[in-house]
């Protein structure tokens, strides 16, 4: 066995990939940190309490994993999944009862749900170690913009299934979104804002309208929320965590007395 | 809710998982015996003569007891069961004293003695006694059909799940914030500083990451196997379900619309909590406490961000996930959702009291037919009590403090003009929601400050 694996460690195959040898000594432990595309995020050395679990909690890097799976399962849910009021319930009905992949769902269902809570501790043990002190005050405002996409990820998510529980919760969520001052049509302010006698901000005009795409949860919303949650606020997120990650290590690396 | 299911079959349905729970907390608590009295660490709580009762004794008992509970739960039977529930009375008893005020005062009297006897709560055998000790009442409280009804609701799962998270990080963050402190009384390093060496990434780091990655896939798998995901009726917009319940993330905003409408706790206030989050770094001049756990180095920023996030945001979740049925009516945890529960409800405003009660007249109100100027002139003399009121809260507050507390005094003099007072504003609009709340349930039940209903402006 030993000279097949060495075989095909010695292939050009497998040389073409990896650019070196094992990583077990300490040169090759630097290098390969240096040369692996995923692994180059990484530091190549770190302070050692900066992966202490007990103080990190590691709950960005389970965040950051929760958001990979939801990003895959979620793909494949695509496959079995249609945004229109014909398909949408059958389409989630038929992964509880016909689909034989249909446990993506569940996984997809509570690792949103885990991933809104490990964010929160994330915030949490990063405010606890008053990490977000200088000269990390930005990765903070990054990160808090993460929180939010996060949560409207999850809050478009929801609408999907098109079943009681999910048009109701979206219902009450964006009833809000009426009463924004100026800018919703029973907000405070927005009576004002006439032209010639003539509302500018009605039920056909204002925030909610915007947010829903029609004056009540509909076919138009569940467009719309489809599109946010599978592409527009996925790629924002993307994009900010490469912000993120980029600026853990150009502030130094995960903080630490000094 | 589960009503269609009767008293036995529901006890016969939940046995097999109760049992197990029980297993598994007396494995639980053997391990830990296990591992006190092998790693040596067991302290002697007391002594019977020669007997010594160590802390591995007492996990061992505690083991031993979850071991009993086990089989009884497992019967399924309603006699034996009884024995694993709390007792009806006390069930009604718990539900008869709790309401939304006794409710978030008693989160926050007891988050508060925990923080102030937190040395006494972070020891481990405490903390462990406390961990066992719930787990053991929502073991006794799930034989209750409403109980488990709320709790076992598939997307109420995760949030039992964030409580118990909560409580174990809470926990280990001030078990290190309490040993660091010490440390640094006695003049030593903190425990993060001691662990300021340099180590490879590689194994160290990428090997941690591999394993957290392949126990959590397990983990949700589990999950996913375990726990199927809720699917309801197809959705129907003439038939609106009561309660109609955002999704549980957002539950403190709804609860937050009994004592708001919706222009503050859905628009104002929750845009406020994202800026407010962004602003911290930038009005915590505090340099102590960057990157590791100290309380006593930044006592203010911890207490207000701790009122923030545990009490305000989380407690509210809870409440409204778990405590709030149709009608957003307040129900206790083993009481039955009532659609027809009738809460009197007859709120007055400031103005009222103002105008009515103590100048004993009727409020302003513009002659009919006047023009929208003067309606609007009236509505301002109408409700000038609270609008006063509350332009003093907001600009005569934060100078006050400045001019009577040493304390912001010193955060004046290092913030300069702007930052005091976006940080006092910012507090003091964090204050509104547990004033309101105060105010509402006073014997004055006022609901609001100022009321225009014409131009839907209440606040
Ligand atoms: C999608 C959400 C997020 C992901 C995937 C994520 C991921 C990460 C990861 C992997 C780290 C490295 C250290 C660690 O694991 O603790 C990190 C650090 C950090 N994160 Fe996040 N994060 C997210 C959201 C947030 C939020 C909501 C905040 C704060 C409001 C935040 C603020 C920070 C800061 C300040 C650091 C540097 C901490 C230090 O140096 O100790 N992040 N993040």
């Amino acid at each position: 066995m030993a000279t097949l694996s060495e075989t095909i460690r010695n292939s050009q195959i497998w040389k073409s990939i990896f650019r070196h040898p094992m990583p077990v000594d300490r040169r090759n432990r630097v290098v390969v940190m240096l040369t692996n595309f995923f692994l180059h995020l990484h530091p190549v050395s770190i302070k050692k309490q900066g992966i202490a679990l007990s103080f990190t909690w590691c709950m960005g890097g389970v965040t950051f994993f929760l958001f990979l799976v939801e990003t895959v399962t979620g793909v494949l849910l695509m496959f079995y999944y249609r945004p229109t009021l014909e398909w949408a319930y059958n389409d989630i009905l038929a992964l509880r009862d016909v689909t034989s992949l249909g446990i993506l769902r569940e996984l997809h269902r509570w690792g949103a749900h885990a991933m809104v809570i490990t964010v929160w501790l994330h915030m949490y043990r990063v405010f606890l170690t008053g990490s977000y002190k200088p000269p990390r005050e930005f990765n903070w405002v990054v990160g808090v913009v993460l929180l939010l996409l996060t949560l409207l990820l999850s809050f478009t998510g929801y609408l999907l299934p098109w079943d009681q529980l999910a048009i109701w919760a979206i219902t009450v969520g964006s009833n809000m979104a009426r009463a924004t001052p100026f800018l919703g049509y029973e907000g405070p302010g927005a009576q004002l804002l006439t032209v010639d006698g003539i509302d500018m901000i009605t039920n056909a005009s204002d925030a909610r309208f915007g947010l829903l795409g029609a004056r009540f949860v509909g076919e138009e919303t569940l467009n719309r929320f489809y599109v946010l949650h599978c592409i527009a606020i996925p790629l924002a997120v993307a994009l900010l965590l490469a912000i993120h990650f980029w600026r853990v290590r150009k502030d130094g690396g995960i903080s630490g007395p000094l | 809710m589960h009503g269609h299911v009767s008293e036995p079959e529901f006890l016969e349905q939940i046995s097999g998982f109760l049992g197990v729970y029980y297993l598994t907390l007396a494995t639980m608590n053997g391990i830990a015996a296990y591992y006190l009295w092998q790693s040596k660490r067991s302290a002697v709580l007391f002594r019977v003569g020669k007997n010594q009762f160590t802390t591995a004794t007492l996990w061992l008992a505690v083991s031993v007891v979850f071991l009993f509970l086990a089989p009884i739960a497992m019967s399924g039977d309603p006699q034996w069961m009884r024995l694993a529930s709390i007792p009806q009375p006390l069930r009604d008893l718990a539900d008869f004293l709790m309401g939304p005020v006794v409710y978030t005062v008693g989160t926050m009297v007891v988050l508060l003695l925990m923080f102030l006897a937190r040395e006494f709560f972070v020891k481990p055998v405490v903390a462990w006694g406390l961990l066992n000790l719930s787990l053991l009442l929502m073991g006794l409280s799930i034989t209750d059909v409403d109980f488990a009804a709320i709790v076992t609701k598939p997307d109420n799962v995760p949030i039992v799940g964030l409580v118990f998270l909560l409580g174990f990080f809470t926990w280990l963050a001030t078990y290190r914030a309490v040993e660091n402190d010490k440390r640094k009384e006695r003049g030593e390093p903190s425990l993060e500083a001691l662990n300021n060496e340099k180590i490879l990434v590689w194994p160290d780091l990428v090997y941690t990451e591999l394993i957290c990655m392949v126990a959590l896939t397990a983990f949700l798998l589990l999950w996913a196997i375990g726990l199927q995901a809720p699917l309801e009726e197809p959705a129907s917009s003439v038939k609106t379900p009561n309660p109609s319940k955002a999704p549980w993330y957002f539950l403190g905003l709804q609860e937050m619309l009994v004592y708001f409408d919706p222009w503050m706790a859905g628009v104002v206030l929750p845009s406020l909590v994202i800026f407010g989050l962004m602003a911290i770094p930038f009005l915590d001049y505090n340099k102590a406490g960057n990157g590791y756990y100290t309380i006593k180095e930044r006592m203010f920023a911890y207490l207000t961000f701790q009122f923030g996030f545990l009490v305000l945001w989380i407690t509210l979740i809870v409440m409204g996930t778990f405590l709030r049925g149709p009608n957003w009516n307040f129900f206790g945890v083993y009481e039955t959702w009532d659609t027809h529960k009738v809460e009197a409800l007859n709120n007055v405003d400031l103005s009222e009291y103002f105008w009515i009660y103590l100048l004993g007249q009727a409020r302003p109100q513009a002659p009919a037919g006047s023009a929208t100027a003067t309606k609007l002139a009236f509505i301002l003399y109408r409700e000038a009590p609270g609008i006063i009121a509350l332009l003093l809260y907001f600009i005569v507050v934060p100078p006050a403090l400045v001019l009577y507390s040493k304390f912001f005094r010193r955060l004046f003099a290092h913030m300069g003009f702007i930052r005091y007072m976006v940080m006092a504003n910012l507090l003091l609009m964090m204050a509104l929601l547990p004033i309101k709340m105060i105010f509402r349930w006073s014997p004055l039940n006022m609901k609001y400050f100022i009321a225009i209903p014409e131009y839907l402006t209440n606040l």
